[in-house]
């Protein structure tokens, strides 16, 4: 042809598009705690207790007052939701770093304010935060599980119920055993036979996974339910009273200030958890599996024309979740206490599950929105045993309004895998 | 590719509201590829072998399993199991006797008790199963009419929690005559619900959030506000427990048959129905009922048609959240005379089941909840007199549906026949006929 | 490696999608299978590839049967495809999406440096100019298609197939994608090519197969006139010639001004495009699919609300009014993709046909709809537009596409119009049904109303157009008569505007380029569904 000129596609010059909703609410935010944490603080010294823990030096306690530390945020903070507005008139996002800062200074201000609030305003910090990473267990290894199914493609709405159900097999096979490893296997098969059923009926035939996973979770609460009552409770001293798993300090590493012996002197699920994470992330980003697990979740019939079985693939990998789930699951009968109770895990399933949308369907992600999630959990008994004149229950909510604000994209929006709760069939 | 990927994104409602639907929805409108378009089956054939006759079967199969389970769990059942192999009969008739005394317990307690004395007392539980179930219909078709649309809408928990604390509120602040009073709780209620399910119907339309996270979130917020508010202005007087006070006589709906009977049915009953009617015409009849499942069926080609997909998701769970919200107010007013903490009990997590049982239709709905008010009421009594756990219920609700949205898991069991296969040999013609055609 | 087809029969239950058809494509050859829509082309390919099990016969590679349980098994024995919707995972990067499915493994850890290098060579040795670490999402669609023919090549493929490759390219990169093919040739592959585009199948074909409805009727020379080729594709010798008069126009207008589109991320869509349609005109919006069409007809409908710019029609500013007031304002609009768009599925025929019409007065009173009246309007539709349906409360899903596309026509020329707007009015619509609805498309210009009509299928531009406007990334590239050159057109379609590319057309020097009225009535029915009622 003789328009040679014209074969090389045109430059493509992209126009900048604002997107007011992250600087209006960092702004929102801002002001909210200027009022708070700056005007409305309380005019006492907090003191966080650091060297918990630490036996072979003596550090010394952290005192913060309040009312100073309140302004400090509340500027910082009025500072960066400024920046953030000039940037966006600009057309530019404010930097990730910035970002954290932002929500350290609102979080840490908060945590500061709300104790110096209490009547005691004398914490240790390595309690709070060790406390915050137990009580995140159960929704770290549950949103793996729902991270898992839905980087497969399969929406996992069942974690209650592979949680609920960990924690009865675990219950029931540790008391029977008296070995709290056997508890934990069992909790992991457990929640493989939860999982047997969303993929059944999901996978096989076809049924609405979302609609599949609540009465997966009504049917377990039914069943642990039942056999708690009938089975358990006639026999709660052979049947429901599990040893728990131990807990151990891993030298050296539990001697580092505050970090040491909030993560490194704790139950071995714990240590089994950092294992899990670390291992599906680097399967999930690095491996032949996680390359196959992503394109089944994104474009299943691309992987299955390049000779990928999307539905076994996806079988395998919801029932994966169940096991790792199912772990989570440990955490209420094996960790935590050792006896099992109707409904225990009180929706923490269903808290993973935001936790793994917050996360972005991402390991990290969810790992820090987990923690998240765990840390104000912990606040909430940190401060009702304080005494504090906040009303637990409003804070409670906490985390449930920022997951709707999360998934309402307001702090940034989030684009889960793109076949996600879609069925595949072949043809 | 990269361009129209950017508009679905910017499209988000029209591509996340994948229609939900029931399960029977579902597989139908998920044809086999190749045979390409629906086919009609007869009259006969669907009752048989789709609607009723597979109903029937799932719920035989869950008592089923049910019975296993109580007969399993036994402790002379499991003593007799130890000697199966020298005498199995004894296993065999303690097991059926085990599963048997339940459920003739739970039929005692649900609808008719031929043990009671008088024909009042005999007939009672199913009055008492009336009574239970209004929440359930209610809720139900709070679920169903958001299913109609393309929307999961599991929050009817928290959309009858907020019901009842505006009624609540209604009841302990105002002293009107009882017709006024019940009228502003009604209003109050259907407020209060409309609230908290618009929210989600508003996130959803403005942000394109999913619905089922959004409910679940909010569900959460409305136990701890709940909570906080029985605390605090919603707490009776000179009381530590987060308990209201017990509503004044003008606050409560009177009970269908007189203080003289037993029976606590109340007016509640009255409004439930009503409201079955109503959401029947509103889906079928009406001009919003259109636009609702056209919204539901095909958000693209609503949207094109000049109907708007966020005013029907805002104004569906605006209804739905009413309906909820009604439930939680005639629940307080009606039934309870009290708000504490567990006003919502699984109301709201039953009605999915409902709805689904009832294939999101409003009498479908109707009858589904009659039947899991009778499974809750006679759960009751099968406590109480066999001390086999009301948990049981859940898991034959559970299974019920399970059972189902896998048809042909049932078809399978029952040997019944399927639908969607054709047998008549020209109207497979026909399908495959027009599956040519489509293509 | 030679492929043969012998006696190949696939059948869905009663229906026979491929009967027996026989096949042989030598090394060193493009073998075409030419077919109209729904001739059973894919169902055909999708068995070579291993996705469909044949109902009988069998496939011979190098004279040695073989048995695919599935796309590995067929992909092992050197037969790759180049599928019509590419199969790439947009958020991966190319490297990620060629190694899919073999993966090169170090230990426990993907290699996805080797895959790169693989990609690098073949990209050099063919030309390509393809980044392995590009991500598919932000490459241009012919680049996307060669990382397709990448994926092929890179296991080894002796033999290729090509699903209807050419339809989403312009014509410049549809004779890049020829050379490549060329190429391919020489270094002795067997190229298996699908397409009904006859410029294309002649140009590149050594052996052409032309089925129709499942059945091989016939084996053709590249050298056979288009016509015949044509001929042999449809069946009979029909003439699509739609009977028009001159143009009448009035002073009624549609006036579009500056009318913009931006992406959310940044991507203009449509650019500062203006033009004004008259009364008793229709324009013909040409371009290949994706440059922009869609949101215009959309942004005209209301369903852009980051749209900017005016749409003026007559003294009626449209832009800012919703959808519903738009139609209300006297806008009918057919979209481009009926099922997802036009029509419910699973609503009956009769309520399709007042989808946007329910809340008038006509088919409801106090909120509740009026059924004797939605039913007689049905009644009316399918006796005015010869709908063929069994019963009018039938689910629309159980028609043919004609019938669906018909009900979508009737419902919006049901109404008295002021501007008709039409999306691929035609697309996978039979014989019939085609010339029925562009009669009643002229009807509604003669009624004296501006019509726009959108459509990537030239012949159909061609058809109906009085004047024929272009569009190329969102921009308008202009606008010209009806009886410009199809080389003209082909060039602005590839971004040249209308002078520009009139200045360059040099006549003779392509075979698509010419006599623009012959090639027309030459190729006429390539998008027409073969279907008989």
């Amino acid at each position: 042809m003789s328009t040679a000129v014209l074969d090389t596609p045109r430059e493509e010059k992209t126009e900048i598009v604002k997107n007011w909703k992250n600087p209006t609410i960092l702004s929102v935010i801002a002001v909210i705690s200027l009022i708070l944490l700056g005007f409305r603080a309380p005019a006492k010294q907090v003191t966080f207790r650091l060297g918990d823990g630490i036996r072979w030096a003596d550090i010394p306690n952290l005192q913060i007052p309040a009312v100073a530390y309140g302004w400090v945020a509340a500027v910082v903070m009025i500072a960066l939701a400024l920046f953030s507005l000039v940037l966006m008139n600009r057309g530019k996002k404010m930097p990730l770093i910035l970002n954290v800062v932002f929500w350290f200074f609102f979080i840490s201000g908060i945590l500061v304010w709300a104790i110096g609030s209490a009547s005691s305003s004398n914490v240790s910090l390595v309690s709070i935060l060790s406390g915050a990473l137990a009580l995140s267990i159960p929704m770290i290894f549950g949103s793996m599980g729902g991270l898992l199914c839905e980087r497969s493609g399969v929406v996992n709405i069942a974690i209650e119920g592979q949680l609920l159900f960990g924690a009865f097999s675990a219950v029931l096979v540790g008391s029977m055993t008296d070995s709290p490893w056997a508890g934990l296997l069992a909790a992991m098969i457990g929640g493989v036979l939860v999982s047997l059923i969303l993929a059944t009926f999901s996978i096989k035939y076809l049924v609405d996974q979302t609609i599949v996973g609540v009465v997966v979770n009504v049917l377990v609460s039914g069943l642990t339910g039942f056999f708690f009552t009938r089975i358990l409770q006639a026999n709660p001293a052979e049947l429901n009273s599990a040893p728990k798993l131990p807990g151990f300090e891993i030298p050296v590493l539990s001697q580092i200030p505050v970090v040491g012996p909030v993560l490194f002197n704790q139950s071995v699920l714990i240590y089994l958890m950092y294992i899990v994470v670390g291992l599906i992330w680097f399967a999930l980003n690095k491996s032949k599996w996680g390359l196959r697990t992503r394109a089944v979740g994104e474009h299943p019939k691309a992987a299955d024309t390049l000779g990928v079985n999307v539905n076994r693939l996806r079988f395998s990998n919801v029932l994966m979740a169940g096991a790792v789930a199912g772990m989570g699951g440990a955490f209420f009968t094996l960790v935590s206490v050792s006896t099992f109770n109707a409904d225990m895990t009180s929706g923490q399933g269903y808290i993973a599950l935001a936790a793994l949308i917050f996360g972005r369907w991402k390991p990290l992600g969810a790992l820090m929105a987990s923690l998240l999630f765990g840390f104000s959990l912990q606040m909430q008994f940190v401060l009702s045993g304080l005494g504090t004149t906040i009303p637990t229950e409003l804070l409670a909510m906490l985390p449930y309004v920022v997951t709707i604000l999360a998934v309402a994209g307001l702090v940034g929006r989030s684009r889960g895998p793109a076949a996600s709760g879609k069925p595949y069939i072949k043809g | 590719m990269s361009v129209e990927e950017t508009l679905q994104a910017q499209e988000g409602l029209a591509a996340s509201a994948t229609a939900l639907g029931t399960a029977e929805q579902k597989t139908k409108d998920n044809p086999n590829p190749q045979m390409g378009e629906q086919y009609r089956p007869s009259l006969a054939t669907r009752i048989l072998g789709g609607g009723v006759g597979l109903s029937i079967g799932a719920m035989i199969a869950a008592f089923i399993v049910g019975g296993l389970l109580i007969a399993v769990t036994d402790s002379k059942t499991q003593q007799a199991s130890q000697y199966f192999f020298a005498r199995p009969s004894d296993t065999l008739i303690y097991g059926w006797r085990a599963a048997s005394e339940a459920y003739v317990a739970l039929f005692q307690g649900s609808i008719f008790n031929f043990e009671a004395n008088t024909f009042v007392r005999q007939i009672n539980p199913l009055f008492e199963t009336l009574t239970v179930s209004i929440p359930l219909i209610l809720a139900g078709l709070a679920v169903a009419i958001a299913f109609r649309t393309g929307l999961f809408n599991i929050g009817a928990q928290g959309q009858i929690i907020l019901g009842a604390i505006f009624a609540t509120f209604v009841a302990i602040n105002f002293n009107f005559p009882l017709v006024v009073t019940l009228l502003l709780i009604i209003i109050g209620g259907l407020l209060g619900g409309a609230i908290w399910g618009g929210l989600v119907g508003l996130l959803k339309a403005k942000t394109g959030a999913h619905e089922v996270i959004l409910s679940i979130m909010l569900n959460y917020i409305a136990v701890y506000l709940l909570q906080y508010l029985l605390k605090n202005s919603l707490q009776r007087p000179g009381n530590t427990n987060p308990i209201s006070p017990i509503f004044e006589d003008n606050a409560i709906f009177p009970r269908i048959f007189g203080d003289g009977t037993p029976f606590r049915l109340h007016w509640g009953f009255v409004l439930a129905l009503a409201a079955v009617f109503f959401v029947s015409w509103l889906l079928n009849r009406s001009t919003i009922g259109f636009r609702l499942r056209a919204v539901g069926a095909n958000p693209g080609a609503a949207k094109n048609a000049g109907i708007s997909v966020s005013a029907g998701y805002i104004l569906v769970m605006s209804i739905a959240g009413a309906l909820a919200g009604l439930a939680g107010a005639l629940q307080v007013s009606g039934t309870e005379k009290v708000l504490n903490t567990g006003v919502a009990a699984s109301f709201g997590f039953d009605a999915i089941t409902v709805a689904l049982l009832g294939r999101s239709t409003p009498w479908g709905t109707f009858f589904a909840a009659l039947l899991y008010g009778a499974f809750r009421a006679g759960g009751t009594n099968m406590q109480v007199s066999t001390g086999t756990p009301i948990d049981l219920v859940l898991v034959v609700q559970a299974l019920i549906v399970l059972f189902i949205a896998a048809p042909p898991l049932v078809r399978a069991i029952f040997r019944l026949p399927d639908p969607a296969k054709p047998r008549k040999k020209s109207a497979k013609k026909k399908a495959s006929q027009k599956a040519v055609e489509a293509k | 490696m030679k492929l043969e087809l012998r006696g190949v029969t696939k059948k869905f239950g009663d229906f026979t999608a491929n009967d027996s058809i026989d096949l042989v494509v030598e090394p060193g050859t493009v073998h075409t299978l030419l077919g109209e829509n729904g001739a059973g082309k894919s169902t055909l390919m999708n068995v070579v590839y291993g996705l469909y099990e044949p109902t009988e016969g069998e496939i011979l590679i190098d004279d040695q049967p073989v048995t695919f349980n599935g796309p590995s098994d067929a992909m092992n024995a050197g037969i790759g495809m180049v599928h019509q919707h590419f199969m790439l995972v947009p958020v991966f990067t190319v490297a990620e999406n060629v190694a899919l499915g073999s993966e090169a493994t170090k230990g426990v850890s993907l290699d996805l440096a080797t895959t790169r290098k693989k990609i690098r060579e073949i990209s050099d040795q063919y030309g390509f100019e393809v980044d392995p670490d590009a991500v598919v999402e932000d490459l241009p669609v012919g680049v996307q298609q060669r990382v397709e023919i990448i994926k092929a090549l890179v296991r080894d493929a002796e033999v290729l197939i090509l699903d209807e490759p050419t339809a989403v390219l312009t014509p410049s990169e549809t004779d890049q994608l020829l050379g490549i093919m060329d190429q391919l040739r020489q270094d002795g592959k067997s190229l298996l090519f699908i397409s009904h585009k006859l410029r294309e199948v002649r140009a590149i074909s050594n052996d052409i197969t032309v089925i129709r409805r499942g059945k091989v009727v016939g084996k053709a020379d590249p050298t056979v006139s288009t016509n015949e080729l044509a001929t042999m594709m449809v069946g009979k010798n029909v003439q699509l010639v739609v009977d028009k008069e001159e143009a009448h126009t009035n002073s009624d207008t549609f006036e579009v001004k500056d009318l913009s589109l931006v992406a959310p991320n940044g991507v203009p869509l449509l650019k500062n495009v203006n033009f004004t349609v008259h009364g008793g005109e229709i324009l013909a919006v040409a371009g290949v699919q994706g440059n922009g069409q869609t949101e215009l007809t959309e942004a005209i409908i209301g369903l852009q609300p980051k749209a900017t710019g005016s749409l003026k029609l007559g003294e009626t500013e449209l832009m800012g009014k919703s959808t519903k007031q738009i139609l209300r304002a006297g806008v009918g609009f057919v979209p481009e993709d009926r099922s997802t768009d036009g029509l419910v599925g699973s609503f009956s025929i009769s309520e399709n046909l007042i989808l946007d019409l329910f809340d008038r007065k006509e088919f409801s009173r106090a909120a509740t709809l009026n059924r004797s009246a939605i039913s007689k309007n049905a009644d009316r539709a399918i006796e005015e537009f010869d709908i063929r349906v069994g019963h009018k409360n039938d689910a629309a899903a159980t028609l043919s596409g004609g019938n669906q596309q018909k009900i979508v026509v009737a419902r919006e020329l049901t109404r008295d119009l002021k501007l008709f707007v039409a999306s691929q009015p035609t697309r996978g619509v039979d014989v019939g049904s085609i010339e029925f609805i562009h009669k009643r498309i002229v009807a509604e210009r003669d009624k004296g109303v501006p019509v726009i009509i959108v459509s990537t299928e030239l012949d159909e531009v061609y058809a109906l157009a009085d004047r024929i406007a272009v569009f190329f990334h969102g921009e308008l590239m202009g606008i010209a008569p009806a009886d410009t050159p199809r080389g003209v057109l082909g060039q602005m379609m590839a971004g040249a505007t209308y002078e520009e590319a009139l200045a360059s057309a040099d006549f003779g020097s392509d075979v698509g380029t010419g006599a623009a009225t012959v090639e027309q009535s030459e190729n006429n029915l390539p998008w027409a569904e073969g279907e008989n009622r």
